[in-house]
């Protein structure tokens, strides 16, 4: 099928971006790499009146470590990001998350922040900045607004960025000390949405013993899902039968319910294992 | 709403002024505007990869961008990848050398990907020949003869 016809824009500064975004109210939406969007245009499950085409803001394709932030402008593309080498020492969760997004076609075009406005439930981005507690930085006509992950994702493709407003930059925490992370999931096939998958964040106190540990869930809830696991995470296999006697869920065309429920309690396992091993040797590079 | 936009596109090196609306996706606009009509659809929403081309070199699906989008960015589609004098390129020799395809119909989408992905890594091994085409389907070959062109256009090009 073909889109149907909408107003075209393609403003070459984030300044006139947002005043365009601001002038033509609602209906209108940012087009950034368009890997969701198009589609959805395309089958006409989406139907806006404007696209505000992206691609010209370079000021926005950026990705740097700023302190204890990393910082991911709205043009980084996921291949940029994944590719970032300062980037992934930061925070390794970024490189064992976005490789796990659709295929390295896709990744050349699609944005990351775009993947996280989109609020997918079955985005791996998505879940990243639930796990580790990240933001993004909105900006329109009215002024600049941080929205915490907390905050963003209010249901299946629906985030807390109105209309008038462009996403500029998603940010999230660098990996503290003594810390480990790990992303797994089972797709159908290589680069297909997961069925299920989950990322995991372990923190070590000095002794060893686990300080906090948590997951994030993939294709289970109609929001990115994170459970609090530290009294659990220091035996997985019991993590993993908390996970799975906690997650609710839901049957489609690719999975039973019961068969994603055994997988988050698989997976929340095996995931927690690798943390927890990144998170000791890191600890054991330190010392 | 469906006015026409005046763009430039350069194809294969040549620049081409076009007036289209903004919905008229890349691939549509090279098949029926350009008449390249190497560049297949098959899906038309980002899963087969037939439609698959280079933007300044890197592969990616032409049913999933507006033509209006990619003005001012370096297109390559299945028609650019031979040589000038028409000679064949290495991926291209090697899918005919191998029996890389049967219908045909992914076939353009295979070798802008893995021109693309020699470029990258100009000495894969099996494993990597196959993640390199993990986002093509073909539903003729079963894959092993393509897995094998991709190795053998690799040697080619050595
Ligand atoms: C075959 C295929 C497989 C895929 N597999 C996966 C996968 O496994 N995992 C995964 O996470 N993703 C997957 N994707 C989606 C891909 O990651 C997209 O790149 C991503 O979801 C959206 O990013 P985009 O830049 O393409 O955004 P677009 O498609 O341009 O936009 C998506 C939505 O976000 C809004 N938006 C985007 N950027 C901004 C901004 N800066 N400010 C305000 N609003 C904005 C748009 O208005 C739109 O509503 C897949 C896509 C395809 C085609
Ligand atoms: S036609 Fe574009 S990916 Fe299938
Ligand atoms: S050769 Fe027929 S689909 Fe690949």
């Amino acid at each position: 099928m073909k889109p149907a016809p909408f107003d075209y824009r393609r403003p070459e500064q984030v300044d006139s971006a947002v005043e365009v975004l601001g002038t033509l109210g609602s209906g209108a939406k940012v087009l950034a790499g368009g890997q969701s969007l198009i589609p959805l245009v395309s089958m006409r499950l989406a139907h806006p009146s404007a696209l505000v085409d992206i691609n010209r803001l370079r000021e926005l394709d950026y990705v740097r470590v700023d302190g204890d932030v990393v910082r991911i402008g709205a043009l980084a593309r996921h291949a940029r990001v994944l590719a970032d080498p300062a980037a992934g020492a930061a925070q390794p969760l970024l490189r064992q998350a976005l490789r796990l997004v659709a295929h390295a076609t896709i990744r050349n075009r699609g944005t990351t922040v775009g993947s996280i406005v989109h609020a997918d439930p079955a985005g791996e981005m998505t879940a990243v900045l639930a796990l580790l507690g990240g933001s993004l930085r909105v900006r329109s006509s009215r002024g600049e607004r941080n929205v915490t992950a907390g905050e963003l994702f209010l249901g299946p493709l629906e985030s807390d960025v109105r209309d008038d407003e462009l996403a500029v930059e998603a940010a999230l925490p660098v990996l503290p000390p003594s810390s480990g992370t790990a992303f797994v999931e089972v797709s159908r096939r290589a680069g297909d949405y997961a069925v299920c998958g989950v990322a995991a964040f372990v923190r070590l106190k000095d002794d060893g013993a686990v300080a906090a540990a948590r997951c994030a869930y993939l294709s289970v809830a109609p929001t990115p899902l994170v459970l609090e696991l530290t009294d659990q995470a220091a035996d997985p296999r019991a993590a993993g039968e908390a996970a799975r006697a906690q997650v609710q869920p839901e049957a489609d065309l690719h999975a039973s319910a019961d068969y994603r429920r055994a997988l988050a309690g698989v997976l929340t396992e095996r995931a927690l294992t690798q943390a927890l091993a990144a998170a000791r040797a890191s600890g054991a590079a330190a010392a | 709403m469906s006015e026409l936009i005046d763009v430039v596109l350069t194809v294969n090196g040549v620049p081409r002024p076009l007036s289209i609306p903004a919905r008229r996706l890349l691939s549509d606009c090279l098949r029926h505007d350009l008449r390249l009509t190497g560049t297949h659809v098959g899906c038309e929403h980002g899963v087969c990869g037939a439609c698959t081309v280079l933007v300044d070199g890197l592969p990616m699906r032409s049913c999933l961008l507006l033509a209006v989008s990619v003005e001012g960015n370096d297109i390559t589609t299945v028609e650019g990848l031979a040589e000038p004098d028409g000679a064949l390129s290495a991926v291209q020799q090697a899918f005919r050398d191998c029996h890389g395809l049967q219908c045909g119909f992914c076939t353009p989408g295979f070798l802008t990907t893995v021109t693309a992905g020699l470029r990258d890594n100009p000495d894969p091994d099996e494993q990597q020949a196959r993640d390199m085409i993990g986002g093509n389907l073909c539903r003729c070959t079963g894959y092993q003869n393509i897995v094998r062109a991709v190795l053998r256009a690799a040697e080619l090009a050595r």
